[in-house]
């Protein structure tokens, strides 16, 4: 397989008959591409393939046939049945908040350990950034045994105790990655010239002043590229809402499709629906802001 | 260094701001991090029903003792654990890879091959173990349809199965895990200065040796980054195998069995703790060993 490619291969010339000069068209690379593109394809396209067709059709002719109608009946039928507007409701409400304090908390701590030397800068970015590689299930126990025997008045939340409610899920949710932002906001900020600081020190600027007129601005490109991210991690959170949420009808929708089996169990089209239903979110966000994504992943990844 | 003297320069309102800035993310970690870290590690010395706090009775090694000789599904989940991670180690990551240096050349649609790849990364691994039960279903799924078995008695249960449900899982999971390492590799790779290349064509070297012998050891930093996240997705494994079948029948991993013996009907929250407790331990290795290599040389210049 040939790892390196002809350099501006549009300027080579044309072929000559003499195999050697002749530009490479990688036939074998794209032959390999294309066949594992089919195979990545398949899972999802089978799903929306099954959405798509009647169960009706599916019983007449087999799942594996492409006879009768085709129609969105099943993604109507999934959403009214399977209560998709309040999941959704759910998911924004867990998301919105989280990703906010997720990025405004690792901000000032970030600006802190980066922008400001002293004796405990590495100390706690280690801290944070070790927090953040743990898996979620070393801490679920102590956490989930804090919220229950936190005593809450009722008007407050219906269960008496943190369990139960969307703040649960928020704050853990905000407590597990602010470390990973902090850890790639302070390489960003680490990476701004420190003049931009020393000459609105010079000016009399203090450090809020430094932090959210100077610095924050400047990392618009990095914000817009975690948020992304960050927002494709919060709603495909499986782990902390089926911890802490008992009822049914306040789980994010990535956890309550867990539950939406077990209710379409009979009818796989309709299974098939409400997996691409809740799927469409993340693959709109994708598609949009794609650029930002990309850029989320690797910034936190680059810097080994 | 001139910017040691910014501290000096600070005032006293400086100073409260500073505080406030960093004691509010650290407190917020503090309490919903490494405080329930510590409480697991002694938790799991102890026995615990859950209910009240003053039942909280020492109990010394017992647990673990009790993990490691009469909890029937803990050594099988230790080796679904090292199965998982040499299957993401040998299968997954060097599948990615693979994606990435096809995709590194100067081809076309290259753009739409990589977002085909990277799909599934855009999905929670729970909505893939859904979308996968399609595919792997018994009676109507796609899988046994190709192999002409559906319907048939020779239909295989892909998930149900406890001798192949693991390896479902794994295919399934390795759709995800390639998808991130070809992303990663993919930057890695536009990193590696062209020269190196160059020179390694005038010295005689050809496409193989080149990659192995120049360009993959040049990307030193990003492959230290991928063994850790290969290791640590590995043990943080537990959506797809939960969705599946909550972690049992073939599909135990320690993850799974941490949270079978903290939530449902029987709450053995020292059994629990021990088993979180021995996955800190072992996630320990490849945590320090990535934050040695990240901030090592910096706090050897503080």
């Amino acid at each position: 397989m040939s790892v390196i490619a002809a350099p501006s291969i549009k300027e080579a010339p044309k072929a000559t008959g003499i195999g050697g000069s002749r530009p490479r068209r990688h036939y074998a690379t794209h032959l390999i591409l294309i066949v594992l593109a089919a195979m990545w394809l398949l899972p999802l396209g089978w799903s929306v393939y099954t959405a798509l067709r009647p169960i009706a059709s599916t019983n007449q002719y087999g799942y594996f046939s492409l006879a009768g109608p085709y129609n969105f009946d099943n993604f109507i039928a999934a959403w009214n049945q399977g209560g998709f507007s309040k999941y959704f409701l759910n998911s924004a409400l867990i998301t919105v908040p989280s990703v906010l304090l997720t990025l405004f908390f690792s901000s000032l701590m970030a600006f802190a350990v980066s922008r400001v030397n002293w004796k405990f800068n590495i100390t706690l970015l280690i801290l944070f950034t070790a927090g953040n590689l743990l898996p979620p299930q070393v801490l679920a126990a102590p956490l989930f045994q804090m919220f229950k025997h936190l005593n809450l008045p009722y008007w407050f939340s219906d269960s008496g105790t943190l369990l139960n409610t969307y703040i649960s899920v928020i704050a853990v949710d905000t407590a597990f990655q602010i470390g990973f932002c902090t850890f790639v906001l302070s390489n960003y900020m680490k990476a701004l010239s420190s003049d931009l600081t020393e000459a609105a020190l010079v000016d009399g600027a203090g450090i809020w002043r430094q932090y959210w007129s100077i610095i924050m601005p400047l990392c618009r490109p990095a914000f817009a590229a975690l948020g992304t991210l960050e927002v494709i991690f919060i709603y495909n959170d499986f782990f902390w809402p089926l911890l802490f949420i008992q009822s049914g009808d306040r789980l994010p929708v990535t956890t309550a499709i867990n539950n939406l089996q077990g209710v379409f169990l009979s009818n796989y089209n309709l299974l098939a629906a409400g997996a691409t239903i809740t799927v469409i979110p993340t693959l709109v966000i994708y598609l949009v802001l794609q650029r930002q994504f990309v850029a989320g992943l690797t910034l936190g990844a680059s810097k080994g | 260094m001139p910017r040691i003297r910014k501290v000096r320069r600070l005032s006293t309102r400086d100073k409260i701001v500073l505080t406030a800035m960093v004691a509010i993310p650290t407190l917020i970690e503090l309490v919903f991090v490494w405080l329930p870290t510590l409480f697991s590690i002694g938790l799991s010395f102890t026995r615990w029903n859950g209910l009240d706090l003053t039942d909280i009775h020492p109990a010394g090694l017992a647990n673990y003792q009790y993990v490691a000789q009469n909890y029937p599904p803990f050594w099988p989940a230790v080796q679904h654990n090292i199965l998982w991670l040499l299957f993401l180690g040998i299968i997954a990551t060097p599948l990615g890879l693979l994606l990435a240096v096809l995709l590194d050349q100067q081809i076309r649609g290259s753009r739409i091959y990589q977002s085909i790849f990277f799909a599934p990364v855009m999905l929670s691994l729970a909505l893939v173990g859904a979308i996968w039960q399609l595919f792997y279903q018994r009676d109507h799924g796609l899988l046994n349809f190709l192999l002409g078995t559906a319907g048939t008695p020779a239909a295989v249960d892909w998930f149900g199965d406890s001798n192949v449900n693991i390896w479902a899982a794994l295919v399934a999971a390795t759709w995800r895990h390639a998808g991130y390492v070809m992303l990663l590799y993919l930057a890695g790779l536009k990193g590696v200065d062209p020269a190196l290349k160059e020179a390694a064509a005038i010295d005689g070297a050809n496409a193989y040796q080149t990659f192995f012998r120049v360009v993959f050891p040049a990307m030193r930093p990003i492959n230290i980054v991928i063994v850790v996240i290969t290791i640590i997705e590995s043990l943080r494994a537990f959506d797809i195998v939960y969705v599946i079948n909550r972690g049992t029948n073939g599909l135990e991993l320690i993850s799974a069995l941490v949270i079978q013996n903290l939530v449902g009907e029987g709450q053995v929250i020292g059994v629990g703790s021990a088993l979180a407790t021995i996955l800190l331990v072992i996630s320990l290795v490849p945590i320090i060993f990535y934050l040695t290599r990240t901030f090592g040389k910096e706090a050897k210049e503080q």
